[in-house]
């Protein structure tokens, strides 16, 4: 069976997350594999990582350079492609690191590459998703030459076991010398806006199908009554019907309320990905295909034009009945 | 500046209600609204800002078969200067590697200053821009959100990172980025731009015709199949007429914390 190597992430010295799924990736791959670890850095924060990693690998490759900072992914492929010997399986996340990295290193490693895996099945049959995740495919890539796979991160349960304590092993004098075409220069932090949305109880979240920039007050008036706030899906700050600071997902907040209604929003895993804590989500989608039913507790298949204004109007009902019987009282 | 927009004709997910076909190898083809990939439209209106700013042409490219000749015509119509059809029977059965390569022989053969693809297509895998760059040598950057040109021929890159936030590098040029939607608004097109173009003649090429043999097209990666995921229990739907759904809906909202009890 091919080597199995895991691209190693990390931040202020501490091993991602996607490390404990990945090993799990390379056992289902392959139960009997010792999966090495890459870890590519700088300085003390990459010798930090590097103890981290010992005890989850028996072999932890250090790859030390300068230009690693940044997280450069050019100069990493560089690297990567002079030490990771040919027939490997390589390993990363499927975040934006790894869209970076994960198509040139497989092309100039000569490798197979198959993107944002989901599953892993028994025969290498690895399970992705189409057509915005309505559709599952099962693929079948060619080994011969190895391949390079990325793995939607949380889709898999982090290996935590300790095994015995793996080895550092220092790679970084085959770093080959360099001159970078793309150079790190700061990064950017997310704006904050007028609603905090990661602090709400109650969402009401719209998406694509709530078409247009005036319906967005039917969601408004809906929050105002249940007491909550708007978010959104990508499309409606693409559109710029609302402000970045209120999307949801994986380039935007992540949310935890207690009550997610999701409004004409098809649920993307990069926006399925913005919603944690398990609150109860309730879908309203036209189409009865929408993989938002897939997570959702609740679906009403319906136009949410016509839907919210109802509803909207039969929990103020709600409200005023409770207000009144208060009041008889 | 001149500059190579790679672009994909998809089913219109806003258009359509997708159905897999009988031996589950692909959808049901039959009566599809096509469009072009959303991602590639924000790269097209990208290409068509710098270009108006700083001078220099923008041609599109797709590779596939006589069907995609129309997304062409679209671009042509939103203002690209140049369309170029790839066309060949291999494209049916190769992969994304097959397909950079295509495009990619053709960005060899041509001088461009810059080359943009959307992020990704309706299979999602947001791969043939980093593969193109691998296969010419060139910088790379995915998830794009601005560029800007500085002195000196180079470009200032904002890239989407976690969390909204947005990672800045200056890359030289000629480099190859994935445009991320949202970038601008790309501008309406109407039909009766599209019928302005309508008589334009758009070369059409082989793979043979940009050195490309038949064999290097062979898939390395193939699907076996597709299936409708399951993911924990599915939703509870609740039907009837919209009243009753309402009513049902308010006193589980209720019984959730949505609604103050």
């Amino acid at each position: 069976m091919n080597p199995i190597f895991i691209v190693a992430l990390h931040q202020a010295g501490l091993p991602d997350d996607s490390v404990g799924e990945l090993i799990s990736v390379a056992k289902v791959i392959d139960p009997s594999s010792a999966p090495t670890a890459l870890a590519c850095g700088y300085g003390a924060e990459l010798d930090s990582v590097c103890t981290s990693l010992r005890p989850m690998f028996r072999e932890v490759w250090k790859l030390a350079n300068e230009h690693f900072t940044g997280s450069n992914s050019e100069a990493m492929r560089e690297a990567l492609v002079a030490i990771v010997p040919k027939g490997s399986i390589v390993l990363l996340a499927h975040e934006h690191f790894g869209l970076d990295l994960a198509p040139g290193l497989s092309i100039k490693l000569n490798a197979s590459y198959v993107p944002d895996v989901i599953a892993v099945e028994e025969g290498l049959k690895l399970i992705r998703q189409e057509f915005n995740g309505q559709f599952s495919v099962r693929m079948e890539c060619d080994l011969s030459a190895g391949a390079v796979i990325t793995i939607r991160p949380g889709c898999f349960k982090a290996t935590s076991t300790a095994s015995a304590e793996g080895v550092v092993i220092d790679k970084s004098a085959a770093i080959p010398t360099m001159t970078l075409h793309r150079r790190y220069i700061t990064t950017i932090p997310a704006q904050v806006g007028d609603v905090d949305i990661t602090k709400q109880t109650v969402l009401v979240s719209v998406g694509r199908g709530i078409q247009d920039q005036e319906n967005i007050g039917l969601a408004e008036e809906l929050a105002s009554v249940l007491g909550g706030a708007v978010s959104c899906s990508r499309p409606v700050v693409d559109a710029k019907w609302l402000e970045k600071s209120r999307q949801v997902g994986s380039s935007g907040a992540t949310v935890s309320p207690k009550v997610y209604l999701a409004c004409g929003i098809s649920g993307s895993f990069q926006h399925m990905t913005g919603i944690k804590g398990a609150p109860f989500l309730v879908a309203i989608n036209k189409n009865p295909g929408a993989p938002i039913f897939q997570f959702a507790d609740i679906g009403i298949v319906d136009d949410v034009l016509e839907f919210l204004p109802v509803l909207t109007e039969r929990v103020r009902e709600v409200l005023a009945g409770k207000g009144a019987a208060v009041a008889a009282r | 500046m001149n500059i190579l927009v790679c672009v994909r004709r998809v089913p219109d997910p806003a258009e359509n209600e997708f159905r897999l076909n009988g031996p589950r190898t692909d959808l049901s083809r039959d009566d599809l609204v096509y469009s072009i990939n959303e991602w590639d439209n924000y790269a097209v209106e990208e290409a068509l800002q710098i270009t108006s700013r700083l001078g220099g042409e923008v041609t599109v490219i797709t590779a596939g078969g006589e069907d995609d000749e129309e997304i062409l015509r679209r671009q042509l119509a939103m203002g690209a200067q140049r369309a170029v059809l790839v066309s060949d029977e291999a494209f049916v059965e190769t992969d994304a590697r097959g397909i950079a390569m295509a495009l990619a022989a053709y960005a060899k053969k041509n001088h461009f200053d810059l080359i943009l693809t959307g992020v990704q297509a309706e299979s999602g895998g947001a791969q043939v821009g980093g593969m193109m760059a691998a296969m010419l040598d060139l910088p790379f950057a995915s998830l794009v959100t601005s560029i800007e040109a500085l002195e000196g021929n180079k470009l200032k890159v904002a890239r989407e990172v976690a969390g909204g936030n947005k990672e800045i590098s200056e890359m030289d040029l000629p480099c190859v980025l994935s445009i991320q939607t949202g970038i601008n608004e790309p501008r309406y097109v109407g039909m009766r731009g599209i019928r302005q173009v309508a008589s334009v003649e758009i070369p059409s090429m082989d793979v043979g015709a940009l050195g490309i043999a038949a064999a290097e097209l062979q898939p390395k990666v193939e699907r076996a199949g597709y299936f409708t995921p399951v993911s924990g229990t599915g939703a509870e739907m609740l039907s009837g007429d919209r009243d009753d759904i309402v009513n049902e809906l308010v006193e589980r909202l209720k019984a959730r914390g949505g609604i103050p009890a």
